[in-house]
């Protein structure tokens, strides 16, 4: 892959995915209808590879938290299947693991327990559970605060809960809804050099929602554009910024700033179509 | 301004005031049937020296504790699995409508025949009392669960005895603790009522005994107690219910 030619002109190649590798995910046209007929996502397809970063970007409501909770088996698609390694998926499984805008956590638990959770669930023995727990919360630098609740922490403290949750459970397949979506903007850069940093030390298939252009260059090894209604993925773009990445030199680079104006080209009709500009 | 005087302090001056106009008025009437404070007072102490409140009281709270432990360890699971399947949920409604509009006094002659007057009758008549706020308190809050958290345990393949302990249970806490302590309030009057209409027992037997003796200073006695009982176990429960869930708190904290 030559890195040096405009965003614009690589599109077309892309949609076939960088690795040559069976994709972990492969989402094949999938359509998802709501009652009060509006349409979700229609024929919505996209493959994901091994250990890559994949973030989709698209205007709100284009039906991305759809895409996501369909892959997690949280919800049928209409018609289309989800595979995961080959196999569909029909209900949630344990080797996906999803990170919530909302950070879902239990405000009953401490740190501790709610990053125990997905284990206590499988059912697995307390000493692994023990160990595992001290690990990720070590990892995600929540160490000395394992018997604090939630509300005694700040929206990015609770963030690392729910990513430590996750990565407990050591999912092949990691759903992150908007995870930074709403964090202050500092917070937030934090957070993304963050999941940089976990992601090197874990590596798994990470599929990333974000509203932010600047989030998904800086995240991803792709980046998939949804389109707005009827949701499906437009157009797949390389990154190709090499990794490590650090936000601020990725963000003084000419491909950063390339890649950013052509992604917001492409959005900006979509966006405007939600919000009813000529 | 009274802005400066604390809630507690214009509560107890407020209650001291009234005792005293209580005792001052019963001095000054003076009549056998009208019992004022110290008269009370002195009662309590001989009625607890000789045993015999102490016995009373023990047979009602027996009572109560069972009535109302029967009816927590019936009300909340049938509460959670009503509002956890839709087809319990419809089966049971009917049936608890219809109970919970029946005043249930006029159950007791019913209970009477099929129970007798004994233990048996007092504690039905108590569960029956205590146990509808306690399951329908239960019910709201397993309804109120919030509905991302369901989903955050259904992402972690949580099965449904997980769902219960680690979400339904803790989540619904709250209600459920709103629901024991209206059940506790609902309790004691279906403590005293049984015990005036089934055999004559425990704190109502006192109550009963000494109105027709005319005792007024004995009959506030049990009165009394009944009052500080309803007021403790309320408050109490109100403590555990703040203390129970801290995060619904924090805004009010800070
Ligand atoms: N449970 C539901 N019932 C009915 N309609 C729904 C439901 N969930 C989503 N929708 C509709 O489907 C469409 C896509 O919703 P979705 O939440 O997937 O969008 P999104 O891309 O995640 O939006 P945002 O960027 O605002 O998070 C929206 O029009 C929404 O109103
Ligand atoms: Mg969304």
């Amino acid at each position: 892959m030559s890195q040096d030619k405009g965003a614009g002109e690589r599109v077309a190649t892309v949609p076939r995915g960088i690795g040559a590798g069976s994709p972990r995910i492969v989402v094949d046209r999938v359509s998802k209808s709501f009652r009060l007929g509006s349409v979700a996502l229609q024929e919505c397809s996209l493959e994901v590879t091994p250990n890559e970063v994949l973030c989709i970007i698209g205007p709100s409501g284009c039906g991305k938290t759809t895409l996501l909770r369909i892959i997690d088996g949280l919800t049928r698609p209409d018609s289309g299947r989800v595979l995961v390694d080959g196999v569909e998926i029909t209900r949630p499984r344990r080797d996906l693991a999803m990170v919530f805008q909302h950070f879902g956590l239990f405000p009953w638990k401490t740190v501790s327990d709610n990053v125990a959770y997905g284990l206590r669930v499988q059912g697995r023995p307390d000493q692994e559970i023990h160990t595992t727990v001290a690990q990720c919360v070590e990892l995600v630098g929540l160490r000395g605060f394992e018997r604090h609740y939630p509300y005694q922490l700040s929206g990015g403290m609770q963030q690392r809960v729910g990513l430590a949750r996750a990565f407990a459970v050591n999912p092949s397949v990691l759903l992150m809804d908007e995870p930074f979506g709403s964090l202050d903007a500092q917070t937030r850069e934090v957070m993304q050099e963050e999941l940089l940093r976990l992601w090197r030390i874990r590596r798994t298939t990470l599929v990333f929602v974000t509203h932010s252009i600047d989030e998904a260059i800086i995240l991803g090894d792709r980046v998939a554009l949804m389109t707005h209604r009827p949701g499906h993925i437009k157009d797949v773009l390389d990154v190709g910024i090499p990794r490590p990445r650090d936000p601020e030199t990725v963000r003084g680079g000419d491909r950063y700033a390339s890649l950013r104006r052509y992604i917001w080209n492409q959005l900006r009709p979509e966006v405007a179509g939600t919000v009813g500009a000529p | 301004m009274s802005g400066r005087i604390s809630p507690a302090a214009i509560r107890l001056a407020s209650v001291l005031a009234g005792l005293v106009a209580w005792e001052i008025y019963g001095r000054a009437i003076h009549t056998v049937i009208f019992a004022y404070p110290s008269t009370i007072g002195r009662a309590l102490i001989e009625l607890t020296r000789t045993g015999e409140l102490p016995f009373y009281l023990r047979g009602s709270l027996v009572v109560l504790a069972l009535g109302l432990g029967l009816a927590i360890v019936i009300g909340i699971p049938v509460g959670i699995l009503m509002a956890r399947r839709a087809t319990v949920e419809y089966a049971l409604e009917p049936y608890i409508n219809a109970l919970y509009s029946t005043p249930t006094v006029a159950l007791i002659p019913l209970i009477v025949l099929w129970a007798g007057f004994q233990v048996k009758a007092k504690v039905i008549l108590v569960f029956l009392f205590c146990v509808f706020p306690i399951l329908i308190n239960t019910y709201q809050g397993v309804k109120n669960t919030d509905a991302r958290l369901l989903e955050v345990a259904r992402s972690f393949c949580a099965g449904e005895w997980s769902m219960w302990r680690d979400l339904m249970v803790p989540s619904a806490a709250p209600y459920i603790l709103a629901g024991i302590r209206l059940g506790i309030g609902r309790g004691l009057v279906g403590m005293v009522v049984a015990e005036f209409y089934t055999a004559i027992t425990g704190l109502g037997y006192m109550i009963v005994q000494y109105a027709n003796n005319f005792r007024t200073d004995r009959l506030f006695v049990p009165i009394v107690v009944l009052m500080i009982l309803g007021v403790g176990l309320t408050s109490l429960l109100r403590r555990i219910e703040r203390s129970v869930a801290p995060w619904l708190h924090v805004a009010q904290h800070e």
